[in-house]
């Protein structure tokens, strides 16, 4: 097989671009792919885009860190591809892209993985009612067209992306109808246990305590201790219910926007055969990989939060050690020179880890974001409830796969990327085991839609080459 | 768990469950063995399709009896299977291929087989209306359709087990040896005895069949499967055509299943089996090529099965010549779902009786050896 370039990295946030740009410092030929048209991924999505100052001032100064970021990309030697979607990658390197109208294949001696996070799906009741929608949807809506929520709209969760979007709305004057702040009040004492990882994170435990003043000074309405959340209405969402101290309450809703923390998007990576395990802290799947990024698989490393919730600015240090990693795979540099010069970023990084077992204390999966009640859909696409799940368990499905195959719950559009540690979760709680004791979904290509057409193409272009 | 049985079956795909089930229904006590789960490789993830038409003229007795079965498959199984019968054509794009399918009909009928028709241009838009209109007719065999694979094993499955057969998952088959005037058959986790052993391992056939000292050379058949977004509805029959590798269907979920046997890669002793996207690609151009309005739908998933895959693609079904008591039924070479319901009566009348009069003289296992 020729190869037509050394290195290959998936993904334009800070784990790809800081990847892609030490390695072509280091003179690599590095070919970066990445879905949307400019560089900086979800975290820094649209970061070059010049905007209202007000706007800017709500984003944030974490987020012009990404521009550095991108500057410094963009003076790269790499080849940047932005626009293509991967849909399908091998384990020898392969990996098949297209623009949306023709699909093409390029072959890399080396593949960097770092398509990031998924936010963690919130199933619950009236999830797929029309008006409920993820705060990482709305804030995309912020970031790329400036769009804020109405007032009468609800935002529901845990995890630092609540309080970061709360607060961002408050700095551009929206008012949103409040914050059910679902994360266990015990959880804030259980997380003094990790008091000396909060203390070298103490920077970016200032800058959260900091959103949460501003939502608070904002005088946005903040309900603490809510046990449960759920969205009413007849074709879409009217009403929000929750539940404080075992009580319900009722709210008038036009909307609701719910988070409850992301988790890591195994899809491509579990598609080459690349080997994950259960995180039974963070409810998720996550990638074995060596210091390096390395995996089970020769050819295919893997960086930022893809292989493990970590955040944006570890992505970064992620990425550049993997960069080192694959310079010693192509034999760029010598194990030595490898090791040398990843050690600061290695001592950075462990800081990073020490403050997410804060985190993952202080925000916890609520179990019933797991294995939610009978009634509800895990499976959008192919509106599968819990309860089938239950149902397909009993009849002796044990596995994800057995299970898919008789109630099509990850058989839909979304390849079961939303649904998939859900189900593992709900089989599991059925089963009485860990959901490590499950067998995950297969993972099925094409990994992003593409048309028939568009895969044809594939078959044209090696004629007409 | 029990040790003894009448009969140990290994592999719960459709054969093995449908034999065990036979068994049972038989009054014989029966055991499978199954390595991972039942339906895991091709009985749960192949196309589904259920036809006579263009079949081996060897194998078309066996099918037609299989069909009659497949008509009343609740009585079988407790369970419809998802099984349709809307047609099964083979289209022809060209007056060469026009003239293929006559001389095949005329071949079925000199032997008496009346299941295929021939049917030109108008009959076959009329039967599929988005049809690529340089499309000249067809070969029909209008009682074939197609069923939900994973269902149907689901349900051989769980009529065997209420017939009384046990099956065992999880539970690799690593050596069968003689003892006394039965088999011993050892998996990971314990071993069984019974005077008959049924091989139903499919596309590991050959290593079972070793362990009883028949040497059959079991290739591998690793054929791909296109899934789209579900679309309305536009097509009841089964499509396949002359000169393209290539089946085409619409569920009743209204999602589009395209295969036809382009080949993904496979490793069979690590059970891997991956999609080739350049092979697969084939596929989409075939498919795009006989109903031209797919080229804008959305492909759901793509996915790799792996299958036995005989030199001379047809099945072996038959007692071993030199092992007693052992009967084989595997390499079914990419068309053997059809078959599932009347194999495991002939696997049952062999196991039970030593003969069978069902037709399968010409599938037998000696053939195979040089």
């Amino acid at each position: 097989m020729n190869d037509d370039c050394d290195l290959l990295v998936v993904g334009g946030g800070p784990a790809g671009l800081a990847a892609a740009t030490e390695a072509a410092a280091l003179g690599i030929a590095t070919v970066l792919v990445d879905e949307q048209a400019t560089p900086g991924g979800q975290i820094y999505r649209a970061v070059e885009r010049a905007r209202a100052p007000s706007i800017e001032r709500a984003l944030g100064a974490s987020y012009q860190e990404g521009a550095a970021l991108v500057a410094r990309f963009r003076e790269s030697k790499c080849d940047y591809r932005p626009g293509h979607k991967v849909w399908q990658i091998d384990p020898d390197g392969r990996v098949f892209v297209s623009d949306g109208e023709r699909a093409s294949v390029i072959a890399a001696r080396q593949v960097i993985v770092a398509i990031g996070a998924l936010e963690r799906p919130v199933p619950i009741p009236g999830w797929t009612l029309p008006g409920v929608m993820s705060i990482g949807a709305a804030q995309v809506l912020l970031k790329a067209s400036g769009l804020v929520p109405r007032e009468d709209v609800w935002i529901a969760g845990s995890g630092p992306l609540v309080w970061l979007f709360a607060a961002q709305l408050a700095a551009v004057g929206a008012r949103p109808a409040g914050v059910l702040d679902t994360a266990p009040p015990g959880a804030r004492w259980a997380a003094l246990r990790h008091f000396a990882g909060a203390w070298t994170g103490r920077e970016w435990l200032k800058r959260g305590l900091a959103y949460r003043q501003q939502v608070f000074g904002a005088g946005i309405p903040v309900i603490t201790g809510v046990e449960a959340v759920e969205a009413m209405g007849d074709g879409r969402i009217a009403h929000v219910r929750y539940r404080v101290a075992g009580s319900w309450r009722d709210a008038a809703a036009a909307g609701l926007l719910l988070h409850e923390g992301v988790i890591p998007n195994v899809h491509m990576a579990m598609s080459c055969g690349v080997a994950h395990e259960w995180d039974a802290r963070q409810g998720c799947l996550r990638a074995r990989r060596d210091a390096f990024g390395r995996t089970n698989i020769e050819r295919i490393a893997i960086a930022g939060d893809c292989a493990g919730i970590l955040g944006a600015e570890a992505a970064a240090l992620q990425g550049r050690v993997a960069a080192f990693g694959a310079a010693r795979a192509l034999g760029r540099l010598d194990e030595a020179a490898a090791r040398g010069r990843a050690r600061p970023l290695h001592d950075a990084l462990s800081r990073q880890e020490s403050f997410r077992g804060f985190l993952d204390t202080l925000f916890p999966p609520h179990p019933t974001l797991l294995a939610p009640s009978d009634d509800v859909v895990i499976c959008r696409c192919e509106s599968v409830t819990a309860g089938t799940i239950r149902a397909a368990v009993r009849t002796g499905s044990l596995g994800a796969n057995q299970v898919k195959a008789f109630t099509r719950c990850g058989m839909g559009p979304c390849q079961g990327r939303t649904c998939g540690t859900v189900l593992m979760a709900t089989i599991a709680q059925a089963r009485g085991v860990s959901p490590a004791d499950v067998e995950p979904i297969r993972v099925r290509p094409p990994l992003k839609p593409i048309t028939l057409g568009e895969l044809a193409s594939l078959a044209q272009s090696e004629v007409d080459g | 768990m029990t040790r003894e049985a009448d009969a140990i079956v290994v592999g719960g795909g459709i054969h093995g469950l449908s034999a065990a089930l036979h068994l049972a229904r038989m009054g014989r006590r029966v055991i499978v063995l199954e390595r991972r789960y039942a339906g895991r490789h091709s009985s749960g993830i192949n196309a589904g399709g259920v036809r006579t038409l263009g079949r081996y003229l060897p194998e078309v007795a066996l099918s037609l009896l299989s069909m009659a079965m497949w008509r009343s498959i609740v009585d079988l199984v407790g369970d419809d299977c998802g099984f349709h019968a809307h047609g099964f054509i083979r289209v022809a794009e060209s007056d060469d291929d026009m003239e293929k399918l006559e001389r095949r009909r005329a071949e079925t009928r000199a032997m008496g087989f009346e299941h295929e028709e021939l049917i030109e241009r108008d009959e076959l838009r009329r039967l599929c209306r988005t049809i690529a209109p340089h499309c000249a007719g067809g070969l029909i065999a209008r009682d074939n359709g197609a069923a939900d694979p994973y269902r149907t094993t689901a349900a051989f499955k769980r009529a065997a087990v209420s017939a009384g057969a046990e099956v065992i998952e999880g539970e690799g088959v690593i050596g069968i040896d003689r003892e006394g005037e039965r088999w011993r058959v050892r998996g990971a986790r314990g071993s069984w005895l019974a005077p008959s052993v049924v091989n139903c391992a499919g596309a590991w056939a050959g290593e079972i069949a070793a362990m009883v000292g028949d040497v059959v050379e079991v290739g591998i058949r690793p054929s791909m499967m296109i899934v789209t977004e579900r679309l309305p509805h536009f097509l009841d029959p089964v499509i396949g055509t002359v000169a393209r590798k290539l089946s085409f269907k619409q569920t009743p979920e209204g999602t589009v299943l395209v295969g036809g046997g382009q080949r993904g890669i496979v490793n069979r002793s690590t059970e891997e089996a991956r999609v080739d996207a350049a092979n697969l690609a084939r596929s989409a151009e075939a498919a795009i090529a006989i109903f031209p309005a797919m080229r804008g739908v959305r492909i759901a998933r793509s996915w790799c099965g792996i299958e036995a895959q005989m030199a001379d693609g047809m099945p072996v079904i038959g007692p071993s010549p030199r092992a007693p008591g052992v009967v084989h039924a595997f390499g079914f070479s990419g068309h053997g779902f059809q078959l599932g319901p009347i194999v495991g009566r002939a696997v049952a009348e062999l196991v039970t009786s030593g003969s069978t009069a069902l037709p399968i003289q010409e599938l037998r296992v000696e053939r195979t050896f040089r």
